[in-house]
């Protein structure tokens, strides 16, 4: 079951690559925060990794977090492993926190198919956006900035163009 | 010529991938079949040396020999563009080099 729009947001608390445990409350101070399902294996968060460091980046200074949460099967996928997990961080120099769900306890709180996945919560922690990051994998092709957007509108007052889009990408791995 | 796309339900690029390939096929003139094949479970992917999906083989050759190699799994492939990037499905150039 997915989170609904305007659903408060499920709390968590995950360890994160940087060794600490990275709970919902630790984000408090975060206005907007994008809670993205997301993995290292799976070429459609690779091909949109770099959007997302670029989204933090740009809305960071206006009270924006994103927050990237793992929760492959690492038995079956161990490219998505703790360790791999925190080799990817350093090596593509994620400007973001990726927390391991290894238990899936997340997952199954907030309800994602696929990774990459947002869910957008405004600072009541309601679900203001759930979807995809834009229209395309291919970042030349992109029509539409769906989380951007959906920032904009929101920074200034008003409601996302878009409130949900279908993600794309690659499915969430349960552990059988 | 037999040409063989492989794929895994659980991974959506298949679709473009059979797209793009009768798209080549035809430019280039090529009147084959794709014979599309499904991999259901995780010892179908050993059996078939499967590296994720979808997975195209012309004559037995994989497109890509690079990602040939991945472990074999139930997943999404990768494919790595010349410039660093990267795809869920082989480019044109790979498909158009690989078609002779």
């Amino acid at each position: 079951m997915t989170v609904a729009l305007a659903s408060e947001a499920p709390p968590f608390d995950l360890p994160g690559t940087d060794g600490r445990n990275h709970s919902l409350a630790d984000y408090a101070d975060a206005s907007w925060l994008a809670v993205v399902w997301s993995c290292n294996h799976c070429p459609y968060v690779q091909a949109w990794e770099g959007r997302m460091k670029a989204i933090q980046r740009d809305y960071g200074s206006r009270g924006f977090r994103l927050v990237a949460i793992n929760s492959n099967d690492s038995d079956s996928y161990p490219e998505d492993s703790f360790e791999e997990m925190q080799a990817r961080v350093e090596r593509e120099e994620l400007n973001f926190d990726y927390l391991h769900d290894e238990d899936q306890s997340a997952a199954r709180a907030y309800g994602p198919d696929s990774t990459p996945e947002v869910f957008l919560f405004d600072p009541d922690r309601r679900l203001v956006y759930h979807g995809a990051i834009d229209d395309s994998r291919d970042e030349g092709s992109v029509q539409a900035q769906y989380l951007r957007d959906a920032l904009d509108a929101l920074l200034a007052g008003g409601e996302p163009p878009l409130a949900e889009t279908a993600p794309v990408g690659c499915s969430v791995k349960w552990r059988k | 010529m037999e040409i063989e796309l492989l794929f895994w339900e659980g991974c959506p690029s298949y679709p473009e991938a059979r797209t793009l390939l009768e798209e080549v096929l035809a430019t280039h003139g090529i009147d084959a079949q794709v014979q599309m094949r499904e991999v259901r479970t995780g010892n179908e992917a050993e059996q078939l040396a499967f590296p994720g999906s979808p997975t195209i083989r012309i004559d037995g050759q994989d497109v890509d020999s690079e990602g040939a190699r991945s472990r074999p799994a139930l997943t999404c492939r990768i494919y790595r563009r010349p410039g660093g990037g990267v795809s869920p499905i082989p480019s044109r150039e790979q498909l158009e080099a690989a078609l002779g």
